[in-house]
């Protein structure tokens, strides 16, 4: 099953965790399943059909703005990561 | 040391103001490792809007930097420049601060003779300062 890596920030929609398994064959499905075995995250992750904005997604350490963002293909033991942006302004 | 503070060598104070006058007017932006030992690690990040008044992260760096330093088990400081105004975040930093982790550090440029930093935890919106102490 892939892999998701939660960020400090989130992982107390995660039990602590910082390493969750999910299944599904692309990330929006990974996302659902993630999702749903830990509904705190629904709002962190997601803005209607996108990834919410401020946060990064990558597949094996490739930016999925790269690939095909949500539809972005996940093979068996691919790690997906979420790390949230990190931005400001003056 | 006390807890609440944070330690700089003098050479990373040196090279984070130099940066900062690298790009000017642009704000630039990075990320510290801060070893065990309380040495740090610096790690430039390009600001993707390459922007006077506004940082992004270029994100394929971010990962790899970050990476770098969680599975080095480092500590994690982030920085970024004030070109124009003042070292204290703004209600933008504090809007889009999501590493509660982290200390923050904001190097100024304001006062163009006496370059400063200042460093800040910003949780849950909520901004402390932590001292700066430079060490020779």
């Amino acid at each position: 099953m892939p892999v998701v890596r939660i960020p400090t920030v989130l992982r107390k929609h995660t039990s602590g965790e910082a390493r969750v398994e999910a299944a599904g064959s692309t990330v929006r499905e990974v996302f659902d399943n993630l999702i749903a075995a830990n509904p705190g995250l629904a709002e962190q992750l997601l803005d209607g059909d996108d990834v919410r904005g401020f946060i990064n997604v990558y597949v094996s350490d490739e930016d999925i703005r790269y690939l095909d963002g949500l539809a972005s293909t996940v093979a068996e033991g691919d790690e997906i990561s979420i790390m949230p942006a990190v931005a400001g302004g003056a | 040391m006390a807890d609440d503070t944070f330690t700089m060598d003098r050479a990373t104070w040196d090279a984070l103001v130099e940066r900062s006058w690298s790009d000017f007017p642009y704000e630039v932006c990075g990320l510290l490792g801060v070893r065990p030992d309380g040495g740090l690690e610096h790690f430039p990040i390009t600001n993707a809007e390459r922007s006077m008044t506004y940082y992004v992260m270029e994100p394929r760096d971010l990962l790899r930097a970050m990476r770098e330093i969680e599975d080095n088990e480092w500590g994690l400081a982030i920085y970024h420049s004030h070109t124009h105004t003042q070292a204290y975040p703004s209600e933008t930093d504090i809007r889009l601060a999501q590493y509660p982790e982290a200390t923050y550090l904001i190097v100024t440029l304001q006062d163009r003779d006496n370059p400063d930093i200042r460093g800040f935890s910003i949780i849950d919106g909520e901004v402390t300062e932590k001292p700066v102490e430079v060490v020779d």
